[in-house]
């Protein structure tokens, strides 16, 4: 069962990397929006080193949704997900292996580049640990939420554009958290654990409830 | 090489009916498939037949009836079962050995190595190949090797001859026949003959 596990989070793994996988597309969407926000707001620092951890972390959100229609739409258009079925490990084990391996490819590489695409937001120096410790907890809720919307759309032609409409309501408690976790960091008067915990706490009740969903919306596919 | 018998187990279909979008597809379907036994399922076209695979992987709900294996009442028979259909299951991006070797540690009960499975498939040559860049049925005969990596006792084919030229027919009639010859079960959808002696019909609708 392990070794199952294993294969299909090695495999999507692999998906990722290889030519047309989407690994790299969210980083440089991610990229792209840090990069042109400055740009809108114009030349006033102090304003964009406020709104900074706000930046990061919508364009986190944003980057995490984008390709996460395929998580299992992929899978269900060439029979992958027959394969899936077939196997010897539940349903959920699966989606909680492509779960994680969507996070690795995805929500990982977010929070390391955060502290490098902090310095484009001027983001105070000993805000950057911080901002980067809230994307490395609190995105993992977003692939797993992402997930069991991805599983209600996998059937649908068009999922792509139903799925964001179906996840950002979701996301909202996470993208308060996250963020007023990173302006804790900045200074403030609740301290930086408070709201840094309730992420962890939501992430990990993500993980679960995103599982449970997506498994259960993969069963009734029709 | 030796390998143990196949579980003593009859695929039990009974008074099967299948809706689509709310149509009546097909219904009082039953069968029983057992040990050393193939059943050719036929009928026209959009008479169910890809629809029945469907129930029978659990993609699709009955619409009422019951699917079960006998002698394993809690065992779904997806999963003593391997499934090659139209989507054929395989990742354009990753080689053909990738795509086995996936297959393998999902389905269990190992048996032969990607390698020697593409080569019994006539295909040794592609092992490390994008399946992508694989002709028809060159991706259709990377699909039936996954019947010879893992070890399962009912094989539910979709069409298995489509796409195939006539030496790979008669290498697939060669599986089927060793599987059937070691008390496994055989489900094909099928227009054409399967090459097999003593198989039993199935139909569809009128």
């Amino acid at each position: 069962m392990t070794r199952a596990f294993l294969a299909i989070l090695k495999r999507d793994l692999a998906l990722a990397s290889r030519a047309g996988g989407g690994g790299e597309l969210a980083l440089v969407f991610f990229l792209t929006i840090v990069v042109l926000v400055p740009f809108a707001l114009g030349p006033d620092l102090n304003l964009l080193s406020r709104i900074g951890p706000a930046i990061l972390w919508l364009g986190a959100l944003l980057s995490m949704l984008i390709g996460l229609d395929r998580l299992f739409q992929g899978d269900e258009e060439d029979g992958s997900l027959d394969l899936i079925r077939a196997s010897v490990l539940p349903l959920e084990l699966a989606v909680l292996a492509k779960g994680l391996a969507h996070w690795l490819t995805t929500g990982l590489p977010l929070a390391l580049a955060a502290p490098l695409l902090g310095l484009l937001v001027a983001l105070p120096g000993e805000a950057m640990l911080p901002v980067a410790a809230t994307l490395l907890v609190g995105t993992p809720a977003l692939s797993f939420i992402g997930a069991g919307a991805a599983a209600l759309t996998a059937g649908l032609r068009r999922g792509g554009l139903i799925l964001p409409v179906l996840v950002a309501p979701l996301t909202v408690p996470v993208l308060i958290f996250g963020v007023s976790a990173s302006n804790a960091a900045l200074g403030g008067t609740i301290p930086f654990r408070t709201p840094f915990l309730i992420l962890c706490a939501l992430s990990l009740a993500a993980i679960v409830v995103g599982t449970l969903a997506a498994a259960a919306a993969l069963r009734q596919a029709e | 090489m030796t390998r143990p018998p196949y579980p003593i187990l009859v695929l039990d279909v009974d008074r099967l009916a299948c809706r689509r979008g709310g149509r009546l597809i097909f219904s009082d379907l039953g069968f029983r498939l057992g040990n050393g036994e193939a059943i050719a399922l036929t009928g026209r076209n959009g008479a169910g037949k890809s629809s029945l695979l469907a129930m029978l992987c659990g993609r699709l709900r009955p619409d009422a009836g019951t699917i079960r294996i006998e002698g394993f009442e809690e065992v779904a028979p997806v999963e003593v079962s391997h499934v090659v259909g139209h989507r054929d299951g395989l990742k354009t991006a990753l080689t053909a050995q990738e795509n086995l070797a996936f297959a393998q540690a999902l389905l269990g009960e190992a048996f032969l190595s990607p390698a020697e499975a593409l080569a019994a498939v006539g295909l040794p040559h592609v092992a490390a190949l994008p399946v992508g860049y694989l002709s028809a049925g060159q991706r259709r005969r990377v699909a039936l090797a996954r019947l010879l990596v893992a070890r399962r006792p009912i094989w539910l084919l979709d069409e298995p001859m489509s796409a195939l030229d006539a030496a790979a027919q008669a290498m697939l009639s060669g599986l089927m026949r060793d599987h059937l010859a070691q008390g496994g079960a055989i489900l094909a959808a099928t227009h054409g003959p399967l090459g097999l002696d003593g198989v039993r019909d199935v139909r569809i609708g009128p």
